[in-house]
């Protein structure tokens, strides 16, 4: 059975260690945070200025004052703390960030990123704060769905869409699979319970390698 | 004596000019200078840049303001919300200008007004379609875009405190774009729940000192009254 949107953010959240400052972009990395146990100290940091968010509100509990990027209503961590855009992005751009997760559209085997814009629709461009922090984070991993709605592969040799950042993915976590971005390209990490490299192959646009 | 707090919104925004540049803080409706923005909408200046994160919401506030066909072009980031119909429609015909810009590229442009900067260079968007027409340069072997500084003409925040002075004290996650835009303005303007004695708020709290503010002025709704949908 292939991953649901949840067992892929569990999945991920299985890698992250104690001690790592986290940035988690708006989506299925959202829900990455709901499975990191209390007892290991992750510090999720959000880009509109908040360092070391808590869970969600308990109802009655919530804030209008306290959102995370995706502007939903979260809660402070002990510890946390507030800064201006300013500093939130001095913070991202200069390498202090040790993991961004964000949702991609298509990711290259040579570690390229689009996750902006599609050629597709025709609304408006919105980059929000994807490009900062592909550019800045110190690790960048992506978790998406392995294909698109309609089966085509988001793994692939060359982005096809517009560009959010050259070279800055390391790891993809799939509803198929785990995969290294690396200098030989795709590399298999684990398979989700019940897929096979072969059907990870076929439903994938560029070569996966093995160890 | 140093007095900056205007009894009204209108005298707050008196004197703001056709072709303004305004830098409009907040992120998503947190932080936003939403009775500034209603402000401004009454005072009737257009031909208006607007610089700000998102790009509005529904029919009100800065969604109104471009309706009204006020507003010739925003500087943004991410002109998404749950509800974008009146810029979407507006730009797919033509009538309202975009410039894209990542960010953190955004608030560092501002800082950078502020600072006395009128350039740097980042990583960010380096290669990427939002380079073109900006100089690159390669330090110790990476490739760096120049972006300008983004001066405003007027900054409309939002604090939570302030003083007669113009210090400010943010609450929760509502300080984002307006600490760093109440720079980077000639005239800075906010719009806050409280107005405390000079002295009352500890030094320490003040995330924007008075220098950078110019007129105050106190919105009461009401204590701890629950912001609009979050967008």
């Amino acid at each position: 059975m292939p991953f649901t949107r949840d067992q892929m953010a569990a999945r991920l959240a299985a890698d992250v260690p104690e001690g790592w400052c986290v940035n988690l972009g708006i989506g299925i990395p959202t829900m990455v945070a709901n499975h990191v146990p209390p007892e290991r100290e992750v510090i999720f940091q959000s880009e509109n200025g908040v360092i070391g968010m808590g869970p969600a509100p308990a109802p009655g509990q919530e804030d209008p004052w306290l959102i995370n990027a995706g502007k939903q209503l979260i809660t402070l961590a002990k510890g946390a703390s507030f800064v201006g855009h300013a500093d939130s992005f001095a913070m991202i751009r200069g390498g202090h960030i040790d993991l961004c997760v964000l949702g991609a559209f298509e990711v290259a085997e040579n570690g390229d990123l689009a996750n902006w814009a599609t050629s597709e629709n025709d609304t408006a461009p919105a980059v929000g704060g994807a490009m900062d922090l592909a550019a800045g984070a110190k690790r960048l991993w992506v978790v998406m769905e392995h294909t698109t709605k309609d089966g085509r592969p988001k793994l692939v040799e060359r982005c096809g869409y517009p560009l959010t950042g050259l070279r800055c993915v390391r790891r993809v976590y799939t509803n198929l699979a785990v995969i290294d971005v690396t200098e030989r390209g795709f590399v298999l990490v684990d398979l989700a319970p019940g897929v096979t490299l072969d059907e990870l192959r076929a439903k994938s646009g560029a070569a996966i390698h093995t160890n | 004596m140093i007095n900056k707090v205007v009894q009204s919104v209108a005298d707050a925004l008196a004197g703001v000019k056709d072709g303004s540049t305004v830098l409009i803080g907040g992120f998503g409706s947190v932080g936003q200078p939403d009775v500034l923005i209603e402000g401004l909408i009454e005072q009737g200046a257009k031909d208006l840049v607007a610089v700000l994160n998102n790009a509005g919401v529904g029919r009100v506030g800065v969604a109104r303001l471009m309706e009204l066909g006020r507003v010739r072009r925003i500087v943004c980031s991410f002109p998404r919300s749950s509800d974008p119909v009146v810029f979407e429609s507006l730009y797919r015909e033509g009538k309202i200008e975009l410039e894209i810009v990542p960010q953190g590229t955004l608030a560092e442009r501002i800082r950078a007004a502020g600072a006395g900067i009128p350039a740097f260079y980042t990583a960010t968007a380096a290669g990427t379609l939002l380079e073109q027409g900006k100089e690159a340069r390669e330090f110790d072997g990476k490739r760096y875009v120049m972006e300008r500084a983004l001066k405003g003409d007027v900054a409309l925040i939002e604090a939570w405190e302030a003083d007669r002075w113009g210090n400010l004290v943010y609450r929760g996650s509502g300080a984002n774009f307006n600490p760093v835009m109440a720079m980077a303005a000639d005239l800075t303007i906010a719009q806050v729940q409280h107005i405390r004695a000079l002295g009352e708020l500890h030094p320490h709290m003040i995330m924007t000192p008075g220098v950078y503010v110019h007129r105050v002025v106190q919105v009461d709704r009401g204590g701890d009254w629950v912001k609009p949908e979050a967008a």
